[in-house]
C-alpha cells in the first residue's frame, strides 16, 4: 500500500488518578480508512484512554493527535471532527427518529438544507422513511444501534469511536452493523472500536489489545494468531488477559 | 446560535411529551395557591361552642346574642349543668365553652363585677388562643358600651389599625408563601432533574463529546423551566387578584424584576443539585426534602421567623425562599419601592452567583 495518513497518533499516552496509573504509556498509530479495533478486559484502561482520545479527559502526561488536532489545545477542533457512540445507547427516547437526526446535525452546526436532504437519504438507505415520526423509544435495539450509528457519522467525522457498540444485540443484527461500519470505512471514515466480542476483532483491520493499562498486542488479527500460535482472536485475547494483575 | 436553538427545540420537546410532567408544572400551583388560600387558613371563623348560662337575665342574654351573632361562633350547644361541659368537649364538636356565673347581672350593677368563665380545648394552642382573644374583645366591647355615660377615673381607649390588610385576610401571607415555594421547588427540581437524566441515559457523555459548550447545554436546559416558572407566577397573580381580591399595591415591574431574580437563583440551585447527584431519584429527593421542608418551615410562611429558636433563625437567613417572600409581601402588600428591598435582593444575587460558582467548579472537575 501507498503512503498511509495517520489520523490518531499517539505517543506515550499516561492517564494517572493519584497513585494509580490507569493508562500506561500508550504509543500507537491509527491510519486514514482503517477500523481499529481496542481491546481490553474491564478496567484494563480501554474506556479511559478514549476519553482521552475524544477530548473528554485530559493526559497526565504523553501526547495524542487526532486528525491533525492536539489534545491538549484543540479539544474544540477535535470534537468537530469526530463522532462518537457511547457504550449506553445515546439518541433521546422520547424524541422521533427525524428529530433525533435533525437535532444531532444543529448540534454539529449542518445547514437546514444539508440537514434535510442528508436526513432523507439516511432514512431511505436505512428503510425507515416511514417511520421517521415514530418515537425512537418504539424501535427494537437492533434499529436503535444502527440509528445511534448513523447520527454518529451524519457530520461525515474524520474518525468515529464507538464504546462497545453492539452490546445485547443479536448476531444477525450484530453483523448487519459491521457492515455500516464497512461502508462508513470504505467512505474514507476512521472506525475506532472498543469491543469485548472476539468474532468481532477479526472484522477489524487491526486491534490493539490492553492489559493492566498497557497495550500489549498491536497487529492485524492474522499476524497476531501467527504471533501467539493460537487458532482465534479468543485464545490470543486469553493468554494475554490471563497476566493481568488488575482485577475488575 | 443554530445549535443553541436545536437543543431548546429538544428540551421542549422533551416538556411538551410528557404530559404528566405538564399537568404537574402548570397545575401545581393553582391547586397549591387554592389549598393554601382557602383551606389552611389560619383564620377561625363559625367556630362551635357551648354555653352553659346560669344566670339567664339581660345582660347575659346579650352578651350571648354579641358572640352569637360574631361571624367567629356558632352556638352548638346550651347545657344545663357544670358536668355537662367535659362531655361536650369530648365530642369533639366544641372548642370553647362560656359559663356564666349565677346572678351575673345582679353581681354586675350592683358590686360592679361579675364572672364568666371560658373553657377552651387546647390541644391546639393557637387556636385556643385565638378563640379567647376574640371572646374576651366582645365582652370588653360590651364593658365600654355600658360605662359609657360614666365617668371612670381611668380610662384607655385603644384604637386599633391593621395596616396593608385591614381585614385581616391569610391569602395576604399564603400568595406570596405559595409563590415563594413553588417557583423554587420547579425551577430548581425540575432543572436539576432534566440534567441529571441526560448524565443517567448517557447522553450527557455524548454532548460533552459534540462540539456544544457546556454553557450552552446548561442556558439551554435552563430557559424552558425559567419560561415555565413566568406562566407560574402569571397564573398565581391572576388568581390572587381575581379569586382572592389581592391587589397589587406596588409596582407590577418590580415585582416582576425581583421574580426574575429569584426565579434565577433558584434554577443556579437546581445546577448545583445536578451537579452533586447522579440519578433523578436522588436529585428528586435532594429538592424535595432539601428544598421543601426547608422553605415550608423555615421561610417564615407557614411559622412566623421571630418565634423560632436562636438557631433556626439562623438557618432561615440561608432560604432564599425568605428573602423573596419578604419582597415580594413589601412590594405587593406595602407597596415599598427598590430603595426599601435592594438589601434583599442583594443577598439573592449573592446566592445566585455562589450557586453558580460552585456549579462551575463542580462541573470542571467532572470534565
Amino acid at each position: 500500500m501507498a503512503e498511509k495518513e495517520v489520523v490518531i497518533k499517539t505517543n506515550k499516552l499516561t492517564k494517572k488518578f493519584g497513585d494509580f496509573v490507569a493508562v500506561s504509556e500508550i504509543t500507537f498509530e491509527v491510519f486514514k480508512g482503517e477500523i481499529f479495533g481496542f481491546l481490553g478486559a474491564n478496567g484494563a484502561g480501554k474506556t479511559t484512554a478514549m476519553k482521552m482520545l475524544i477530548g473528554i479527559s485530559k493526559p497526565s502526561s504523553g501526547t495524542a493527535n487526532i486528525a491533525g488536532f492536539d489534545v491538549y489545545k484543540n479539544t474544540e477542533s477535535i470534537k468537530k471532527s469526530i463522532g462518537y457512540m457511547s457504550q449506553k445507547f445515546s439518541l433521546y427516547e422520547d424524541l422521533t427518529i427525524k428529530e433525533n437526526i435533525i437535532l444531532f446535525g444543529g448540534i454539529y452546526g449542518l445547514n437546514d438544507y444539508d440537514i434535510e436532504t442528508k436526513c432523507n437519504g439516511l432514512l431511505e438507505k436505512l428503510n425507515l422513511q416511514n417511520d421517521a415520526d415514530k418515537l425512537v423509544n418504539s424501535l427494537p435495539l437492533g434499529w436503535k444501534q444502527k440509528l445511534a450509528f448513523s447520527t454518529a457519522i451524519f457530520h461525515m467525522p474524520k474518525i468515529v469511536f464507538l464504546d462497545e457498540p453492539t452490546g445485547g444485540v443479536d448476531p444477525i443484527t450484530r453483523r448487519q452493523f459491521w457492515d455500516m461500519i464497512y461502508e462508513a470505512a470504505h467512505n474514507g471514515i476512521t472506525v475506532f472500536v472498543t469491543t469485548h466480542y472476539m468474532e468481532e476483532a477479526e472484522y477489524c483491520d487491526r486491534v490493539s489489545i490492553m492489559v493492566d493499562g498497557r497495550i500489549e498486542a498491536l497487529d492485524s488479527p492474522e499476524n497476531l494468531k501467527k504471533q501467539f500460535n493460537a487458532a482465534t482472536m479468543d485464545d490470543v485475547f486469553l493468554m494475554l488477559a490471563r497476566k493481568a494483575k488488575r482485577g475488575d | 446560535m443554530k445549535q443553541f436553538f436545536s437543543f431548546i427545540k429538544k428540551e421542549f420537546h422533551h416538556i411538551l411529551r410528557d404530559k404528566r410532567s405538564m399537568l404537574v408544572l402548570l397545575g401545581l400551583p393553582v391547586v397549591q395557591l387554592i389549598i393554601f388560600g382557602f383551606a389552611i387558613t389560619t383564620e377561625t371563623r363559625n367556630c362551635n361552642i357551648a354555653i352553659l348560662d346560669n344566670s339567664k337575665d339581660e345582660a347575659t342574654q346579650n352578651l350571648i346574642t354579641r358572640i352569637e351573632s360574631s361571624s367567629y361562633f356558632d352556638i352548638d350547644k346550651t347545657l344545663s349543668s357544670d358536668n355537662q361541659i367535659e362531655k361536650a368537649f369530648k365530642t369533639g364538636r366544641i372548642k370553647l365553652a362560656i359559663i356564666f356565673q349565677p346572678n351575673f347581672q345582679n353581681e354586675l350593677m350592683h358590686n360592679n363585677k361579675a364572672q364568666l368563665q371560658i373553657v377552651t380545648d387546647a390541644s391546639d394552642p393557637n387556636q385556643a388562643n385565638t378563640l379567647t382573644y376574640y371572646v374576651s374583645a366582645i365582652v370588653m366591647e360590651y364593658q365600654k358600651e355600658l360605662n359609657q355615660n360614666k365617668n371612670l377615673p381611668y380610662t384607655i381607649n385603644s384604637e386599633i389599625r391593621m395596616l396593608y390588610n385591614p381585614q385581616l385576610k391569610g391569602e395576604y401571607s399564603s400568595v406570596p408563601g405559595v409563590m415563594g415555594m413553588i417557583l423554587l421547588l420547579i425551577s430548581a427540581m425540575m432543572t436539576s432533574i432534566s440534567i441529571v437524566r441526560e448524565k443517567e441515559m448517557g447522553t450527557m457523555e455524548v454532548l460533552l463529546v459534540s462540539p456544544l459548550k457546556p454553557w450552552i447545554i446548561i442556558v439551554s436546559k435552563v430557559i424552558p423551566y425559567f419560561i415555565i416558572s413566568l406562566i407560574n407566577v402569571i397564573t398565581i397573580l391572576l388568581i390572587s387578584g381575581w379569586v382572592f381580591g389581592i391587589p397589587i399595591v406596588g409596582s407590577i415591574f418590580l415585582l416582576s424584576l425581583v421574580t426574575i431574580f429569584y426565579i434565577i437563583c433558584a434554577l443556579a440551585l437546581g445546577i448545583l443539585i445536578s451537579t452533586v447527584t447522579s440519578s433523578q431519584q436522588a436529585a428528586m429527593i435532594i429538592s424535595l426534602i432539601g428544598l421543601m421542608l426547608p422553605v415550608v418551615m423555615l421561610s417564615g410562611y407557614a411559622f412566623p421567623i421571630a418565634n423560632m429558636p436562636v438557631i433556626l433563625q439562623v438557618i432561615s437567613n440561608l432560604i432564599p425562599a425568605k428573602w423573596y417572600i419578604i419582597m415580594v409581601k413589601n412590594i405587593m402588600i406595602k407597596g415599598l419601592g427598590f430603595l426599601d428591598i435592594w438589601k434583599e435582593i442583594l443577598i439573592i444575587f449573592g446566592m445566585t452567583t455562589f450557586f453558580l460558582l460552585v456549579s462551575l467548579k463542580r462541573f470542571k472537575i467532572r470534565l
